[in-house]
């Protein structure tokens, strides 16, 4: 019996990776392609796309689900992008030049986030969401009309013919790379991007150090329960918001990572998918909406982007159409993000129906296992 | 003086802003070179296309789900009936009926399922909800491209597999309601009376359901679960009804905005298109969790006037298209003002 429910936690509590791990399994063999091209492409995704995914974990710790307003700090580092090809600046300079300008930007809408975020408690992932598309707006409105119209731009290739408003691509040329090519290793057929590696690492590291400050420690007691972190002294809405303006930071600059690898900006949607991307990577890595641990990041990178690799591939030699890998790995995506959020409700629900029923004795047991609670 | 001041307190701010914004948009338009009269017929028609979709939150938003990001369910479930209706070769009054009637069984499944879904995450819905829907429109992406149709008219041309990304409905059920009694006054204005008609039956059945015996238990169940259940209400019940309705509606009103738009838009044209029918109704005034048929009609009039009326007339004024970004901003900061009003989330 115990052995049975323990077979049966331990499915349901790894059932997104499972399925990624069987999904990826069949996929691998049927794209045809090379596992030197496949663990290649990992190397490189691992340093393009980590720190974005791990900019989420800090809301998490706060019970805040899914930071999906992260799509904020993503355009602060456009527009610090935007502001480093504008005045020339190359290299790993420009980069931090781009940081520099990202930063005050993603503190103020950080901040506006985690406020908005305090009033609508119990919904915040939605919100986040919304949030992300209305500030998109303002982004639009910002770099299609503002730019060199009402903030000067002195680099005229980047504007649009019209004399204002930014290309819908920008080249980024000037920066292109600069932080993988800092100190990169070749390492047999594989080339690896260290410098961007180190700073993953330190990233890593201030995570974990993060977490055993006092603000570390109030985090997760706000994150466990509100009511009795407020009672224990805990400025429970500060700290919310203190764990949005980090996440909506490192979300910039892990946008300006993911660009400088990139080599070009789609100005006005290379944020669309940010979210998206991030959280469907560290939900399939294991994470929850409340539990989230640095190997999920990594874990759920590498499986995501394997399937994100192989997929058009596969789709290709399966059925013969490119598209249909296409739509499979998006609808695999959208798909784990919501099994992952249906597993976690339901498993909240009955363990709250569970700790009714123990509370209240057998006679309601009954009543919480018909499941009309 | 305090009442009005109260009475716009309790409407909103951002909703009173919207509506003078239309107004200065109206009375613009002539200064500009817009005529009142094509703008109105624009503005007519819009509301025509889109009243059943608006109309489709009102029962989800009745029974304590929240608003229905999943609205592409039921957009798939129609798309699947128009496409069976031109499969099938109907045409005209017949086409349409018999897509709406194709769709059902297709909605009222998929309703059921999702309902299920949502009565085990009480509390999430919205969020699922959207996931949900995005999800299944990229399944849908890939039925659309290998289920057997053969519609030469649905189908691409080369290769002969596949359904196109646009379908013209010209042969199919194009304005049979748009052209039902169609009002031509002058040679500008025309009034869709057919689709409006449609939109009103539509909403009269829904305020009339929602004053029968289910329809009230549905909005007991959303405005207090805890009552509801003690006077022996199935709280899930319920609460599944109302999402195989808000389904049910949505099919319906995909196929009504077809018709007059002329089009079936297929792959990914669905995973925008409940954000509008959320912003929209909550313009008219809804929260998330009460919503009424004047929210519904406001609300449908207010937002496709401000889709209507800006393009043409700050075109006019300035030379640039700036209607996508003031979209945006209205339509999604609205849902992030009214997802931030103070509400009792139910667990």
């Amino acid at each position: 019996m115990s052995g049975k429910l323990d077979l049966k936690r331990f499915l349901s509590g790894n059932a997104v990776i499972l399925v990624f791990v069987l999904i990826s399994a069949a996929a691998i063999p049927a794209s045809k392609l090379s596992g030197t091209y496949i663990v290649q492409e990992m190397l490189t995704r691992i340093g393009r796309n980590s720190f974005l995914v791990l900019a989420l974990l800090l809301p998490i710790y706060a019970g805040m689900g899914l930071n999906f307003g992260m799509t904020l700090g993503a355009m602060a580092g456009q527009l610090g992008l935007i502001c480093a090809v504008n005045w020339g600046i190359t290299g790993v300079e420009g980069l931090a030049f781009a940081a520099l300008i990202g930063m005050p930007i993603s503190i103020a809408l950080g901040y506006v986030c985690g406020s908005i975020l305090n009033k609508a408690k119990g919904r915040e992932m939605v919100t986040g969401y919304m949030l992300g598309f209305f500030i998109n707006g303002v982004y639009q409105f910002t770099v299609l009309y503002f730019m060199g119209m009402v903030i000067p731009i002195r680099n005229a290739s980047i504007l649009l013919s019209r004399g204002f408003g930014i290309r819908n691509t920008l080249n980024l040329e000037s920066v292109r790379q600069s932080l993988d090519l800092l100190w990169s290793l070749k390492a047999g057929p594989y080339v690896l991007p260290m410098s961007t590696y180190l700073v993953l690492a330190a990233l890593c590291v201030f995570i974990v150090w993060f977490r055993r400050t006092k603000l570390g420690q109030d985090m997760r007691a706000v994150g466990f329960d509100m009511g009795v972190a407020e009672a224990a002294g805990i400025p429970v809405d500060r700290t919310r918001v203190i764990a949005i303006v980090i996440s909506t930071v490192l979300a910039c600059f892990g946008q300006i990572i993911f660009l400088q690898n990139m080599g070009n900006m789609a100005t006005y949607n290379a944020h669309d998918q940010t979210s998206f991307f991030a959280v469907a990577a560290l939900l399939v890595g294991g994470a929850s909406v409340k539990k989230a641990t640095i190997p999920n990041v990594f874990i759920g990178v590498v499986l995501l982007h394997v399937l994100f690799v192989v997929s058009p591939r596969a789709g290709q030699n399966l059925f013969g159409s490119a598209q249909i890998g296409e739509y499979f790995r998006q609808f695999i995506g959208y798909g784990v993000i919501a099994l992952s959020l249906v597993l976690y409700a339901t498993r909240e629900r009955r363990e709250a129906a569970a700790l009714r029923a123990s509370t209240y004795g057998a006679g309601r047991k009954a009543a919480a296992a018909g499941g009309s609670v | 003086m305090p009442d009005l001041k109260q009475t716009v307190a309790e409407f909103g701010w951002p909703r009173v802003i919207i509506f003078l914004f239309l107004v200065a948009l109206f009375v613009l338009a002539p200064f500009v070179g817009v005529r009142l009269d094509d703008s109105l017929t624009n503005v007519l028609n819009r509301f025509g296309q889109n009243a059943v979709f608006v109309l489709a939150m009102v029962p989800m938003i009745q029974s304590g789900c929240g608003l229905n990001f999943g609205l592409s369910l039921g957009i798939i479930a129609g798309l699947l009936g128009g496409i069976l209706s031109g499969q099938l070769g109907l045409a005209g009054a017949a086409g349409f009926f018999g897509a709406i009637a194709l769709a059902s069984p297709f909605a009222v499944l998929l309703g059921l399922g999702y309902g299920k879904l949502l009565n085990k995450v009480k509390g999430e819905e919205m969020t699922i909800a959207m996931y949900v829907g995005f999800a299944s429109v990229m399944f849908m992406c890939i039925m659309w491209l290998v289920l057997p149709f053969s519609n030469p008219t649905m189908i691409w041309g080369y290769g002969g597999k596949g359904l196109r990304t646009t379908i013209s409905v010209e042969k199919f059920y194009r304005g049979v309601l748009n052209n039902f009694l169609m009002i031509k006054a002058g040679e500008h204005l025309r009034i869709p009376t057919g689709t409006l008609l449609f939109d009103a039956l539509c909403a009269y059945l829904m305020w009339g359901f929602l004053k029968t015996r289910t329809g009230t238990a549905v909005t007991a169940v959303g405005s207090n679960p805890d009552y509801a259940r003690a006077s022996g209400l199935s709280v899930d019940r319920m609460r599944t009804v109302s999402v195989v309705i808000s389904t049910f509606l949505g099919a319906v009103g995909i196929l009504v905005y077809q018709q007059s738009y002329g089009f079936m838009q297929l792959y990914g044209a669905p995973l925008q298109m409940p954000f509008a029918a959320v912003a929209a109704i909550l313009i008219g005034g809804a929260s998330v969790n009460k919503a009424s048929m004047l929210n519904v009609i406001l609300g449908t009039f207010l937002f496709q006037g401000l889709l209507t009326m800006t393009p043409s007339v700050i075109n006019a004024a300035l030379q640039t298209d700036m209607s996508e970004v003031v979209r945006l901003i209205v339509s999604n900061g609205i849902i992030v003002y009214a997802l931030t009003r103070k509400t009792r989330v139910a667990k």
